[in-house]
């Protein structure tokens, strides 16, 4: 096996077990560490589909802002006594049998279609994604070739998810902090 | 060599997961990481069409997924704090008063 194929499989295998683990477990700080060792599995594969950035941005807001959110949140929440409550839905028996149905038609029929698809485009230059042209000069680097994209082409959806991320702050503060008053 | 259909079944497995993760479990906290996890697959596709077609547009679109999925998590984990603060339970049956 090549390489690049083993170094695939073996990040593949960290973040579906990762996966696995986060919907498996039952304290909630296990599915937590679980799910950064997801998010890391698909850094690493997002670098060898060689989207730098996207990797680097993986890792600083999932790894690090989402994550930390997460711990920050089973701290508040006392979990340690939630522990004798049932941790599966009525529904879980029908729901796996779902997910394998799923799983396996709508899974098989996708992956056939990207199958036929990369035949008949052929997978392009990596250079590609890591080279833009600006007023006529090639610039080199993942990072600066999506910068470039996003602050030319995708101005205003990148303003639009800056006023975003200001109102998501603005309102995550406003319901952590109000006292709500209680239903009798 | 690694092609899109590595991608493709590994992005369709790990949303599936999410998927089940969202139906089968009760604690609230479980769910949303599981919603992460569907949002994680979405980018793992976008990133992989876009280094099959060498168009760098489906990396910046996987960017404005992260910075929405930041959002949510904010929103979500707060709207938590404030259901265990009603109800001291981050239980999904918790919330319950709708009927729903």
């Amino acid at each position: 096996m090549e390489p690049a194929l083993f170094f695939f499989w073996a990040f593949a295998a960290v973040t579906v077990v990762g996966a696995v683990g986060v919907v498996v477990m039952r304290q909630p700080i296990h599915s937590a560490l679980f799910l950064l060792m997801s998010f890391l599995g698909v850094a690493c594969l997002y670098v060898q589909a060689s989207a730098e950035l996207v990797a680097a941005v993986q890792v600083l807001v999932y790894a690090g802002g989402i994550m930390i959110l997460f711990l920050y949140t089973i701290m508040l929440v006392n979990v340690r006594r939630q522990r004798t409550e049932r941790y599966l839905h009525p529904q879980a028996i029908p729901a796996l049998g779902f997910g394998f149905l799923f799983l396996v038609v709508v899974g098989g029929v996708v992956v056939n279609e990207a199958r036929s698809l990369a035949a008949k485009v052929p997978a392009a230059d990596p250079k590609a994604l890591a080279t833009t042209v600006v007023d006529g000069v090639t610039v080199l680097g993942n990072t600066q070739a999506v910068g470039w994209m996003l602050y030319r082409d995708y101005f205003l959806p990148f303003e639009i998810a800056s006023v975003f991320l200001l109102v998501a702050m603005i309102g995550a503060v406003v319901l952590g902090k109000r006292t709500m008053e209680r239903f009798d | 060599m690694i092609t899109l259909a590595h991608f493709v079944g590994l992005s369709f497995v790990l949303f599936t997961i999410g998927v089940v993760g969202v139906l089968v479990r009760r604690n609230l906290l479980t769910v949303l990481m599981s919603i992460e996890l569907m949002l994680n697959a979405v980018n793992i596709n976008l990133v992989a069409f876009s280094r099959q077609l060498g168009d760098l547009t489906g990396q910046v679109f996987s960017i404005f997924v992260i910075a929405v999925a930041a959002g949510e998590a904010a929103i979500g984990l707060a709207i938590i704090i404030s259901l265990y603060r009603l109800k001291s339970s981050v239980n999904l049956d918790a919330a319950a008063e709708m009927k729903g």
